[in-house]
């Protein structure tokens, strides 16, 4: 079957048990990121702790691939430090948008791989990024933030 | 399979009287209905976004540019001349198509946005001139009504309008079955009313509006009437001397003709008190260096040189709507609607928005399966070769109104069948398999 290129099982388990899912107290920057083409949104907050981002919180109505990509993203950079967890954004913004020419880095983005497939999608690379780009955003910001700040 | 026959009431004209077509015959004419997606043969149900070419249009289109291609309305030279001829002959087609009296109340636009558009900005280009005929003139306190069930491309420009002159934009709420509330017609339409502006067939919900009530009201105050016939238009016979519609804006990709032609209907005496819009060349009676005056319509619509093969295949398109019947179509999608409402109803967890019954729609019907998302189900479909629509459809307000973000919308032609919509059908349990 095509779909199964897409709808990996990892994916699909994402989408039915989202890890983190929820908008939780304390938070530096939440951000409101919007797929104007389908309606698809995502509110997303970013928690950092000195060098290391706390808590990745978010809530958000869209398809699985953007539901599931979210959950993903809260495990792969909560914990991390911002310059991991940006570089960890690159790999997987580079892996999407490759049209399957990146050979996906599994050390680096872990169950994040599953969505190389998506590569071959390009009406759906979108919703993989929804929540990624967001999380850019609102990092960009906390960092901007916490410098101002000091 | 084959579709269920309507039961008629005795004494109504018959199943037998009404015309039919052969849709063996039909699809045969259509060469991408014979390719494959993913490994199946395609099933096409998505016309309402923009529907398929029969061989005649790619081939009157194809024959224009190799045998009578040059510019329109300029030309002394003999290609010039054809061309001119099968470009205005396109207009004439259309004009017979809907019934209208003369081609002069035809200006071809780019689409059926770019029609609406036009005549909201003479609107307001008519707003800023004291002198200019006062049905066109809109300021403070004047207001226009839509509806929730438009398409973006009848709101926005409305809304844009409205911001330009001060007036206000008000609408028609709907009822839970998709259909106009026209409780409040006499309130709404009042006599602050200078234009109504709805659809006839809704691209999202599949209503087709009744428009008499509307229209009487809007005879009583006074107000301009235009009907959105993007979805209509290929889809059923049209008169618009029988509507009464002052404006009628619909787009040719939609009725089997190219992307890049659409069509504003307008009464003759409104057209000529329209001011221009666009300027450029054509659309002139005399330019000096201080002031210009305009060409009567439609050339006063129609600046720079425009989509002129897109016109003929257009009237390639009419000539094969008319050739197979609009009553035929209408029948066929009647029946095709029937089927495809009853056959969607049976799978567990669809809820079907607009109305549930083939009586006052037309054949596009949109869903939500089980909470699924319509991408993904969009997603599901397209790898067993069914394409569909989803998404808000540029129909935002309505998805709204029903508390969904998106929708799956199927919309059928003349050339679909009930087995496609068994296609559909097997590929929905599909669908809920994988997000069991």
């Amino acid at each position: 079957m095509q779909f199964d290129q897409l709808y990996q099982e990892i994916i699909l388990d994402h989408y039915k048990k989202p890890r983190g899912r929820g908008l939780r107290e304390p938070f530096d920057v939440e951000v409101r990121h919007v797929n104007p083409t389908c309606g698809d949104e995502v509110d997303l907050r970013v928690r950092l702790d000195g060098e290391k981002v706390a808590d990745v919180s978010y809530e958000g109505m869209g398809c699985s691939i953007s539901q599931a990509s979210a959950s993903v993203l809260h495990e792969l950079v909560t914990g991390k430090t911002v310059t991991e967890a940006l570089s960890r954004v690159d790999a997987f913004v580079a892996m999407v948008g490759s049209r399957g020419l990146v050979e996906p880095d599994e050390e680096l983005l872990e169950d994040g791989v599953a969505f190389a497939g998506v590569a071959k999608y390009p009406a759906r690379v979108k919703c993989a990024l929804l929540s990624w780009m967001a999380f850019k955003d609102a990092t960009a910001q906390a960092v901007a933030g916490e410098g101002a700040s000091r | 399979m084959t579709a269920t026959p309507i039961v008629i009431p005795a004494g109504m004209p018959q199943y037998d009287d009404i015309p039919r077509l052969d849709v063996a015959r039909i699809r045969a004419d259509f060469p991408l209905l014979e390719r494959e997606v993913n490994g199946h043969r395609v099933v096409y149900l998505d016309s309402g976004n923009t529907s398929q070419k029969p061989r005649s249009v790619i081939e009157a289109m194809t024959e224009h540019y190799e045998r009578h291609n040059a510019n329109v309305a300029r030309s002394v030279h003999t290609l010039g001349t054809e061309s001119t001829a099968a470009y205005e002959g396109a207009r004439q087609k259309v004009a017979t198509f809907i019934g209208a009296s003369s081609a002069e109340e035809i200006v071809f636009t780019k689409n059926a946005t770019e029609a609406i558009n036009l005549v909201a900005y003479a609107i307001g280009n008519a707003s800023l001139n004291p002198k200019a005929d006062p049905r066109l003139r809109l300021g403070p306190g004047d207001e226009i009504v839509v509806s929730e069930m438009e398409h973006h491309a009848n709101i926005v420009p409305w809304q844009l309008l409205c911001e330009r002159t001060g007036a206000t934009l008000r609408w028609f709420s709907l009822t839970e079955q998709g259909r106009l509330d026209e409780s409040n017609v006499d309130e709404l339409i009042n006599e602050r009313t200078k234009l109504v502006s709805i659809v006839l067939v809704s691209n999202i919900l599949g209503t087709a509006n009744a428009t008499s009530r509307i229209h009487d009201r809007i005879r009583e105050v006074g107000a301009l009437f235009m009907l959105d016939g993007s979805q209509a238009v290929p889809h059923r016979p049209m008169d618009v001397v029988d509507y009464d519609v002052d404006f009628l804006a619909f787009t040719g990709h939609k009725m089997l003709g190219p992307t890049g032609i659409g069509v504003l209907y307008g009464k003759a005496d409104l057209l000529a008190a329209m001011p221009p819009v666009l300027g450029g060349g054509s659309m002139i009676e005399t330019v000096t260096m201080q002031r210009s005056t305009f060409a009567p319509p439609p050339a006063r619509f129609e600046a720079g040189t425009p989509p002129i093969v897109e016109a003929v295949g257009l009237g390639a398109a009419v000539d094969y709507l008319t050739a197979v019947g609009m009553e035929a179509i209408a029948w066929h999608e009647k029946e095709l609607t029937a089927y495809a409402l009853e056959a969607l109803a049976s799978v567990p967890g669809l809820r079907i928005f607009g109305p549930p019954t083939p009586v006052g729609r037309g054949a596009t019907i949109s869903f939500d399966l089980a909470g699924i998302h319509p991408h993904d189900v969009g997603q599901i479909l397209d790898g067993e070769g069914v394409q569909v629509r989803v998404g808000h459809h540029c129909a935002r307000p309505t998805c709204v109104r029903f508390g969904v973000p998106a929708m799956t919308r199927v919309s059928l032609y003349l050339y679909n069948t009930a087995e496609e919509i068994d296609a559909l059908v097997r590929a929905l349990e599909r669908t809920r398999e994988v997000f069991a």
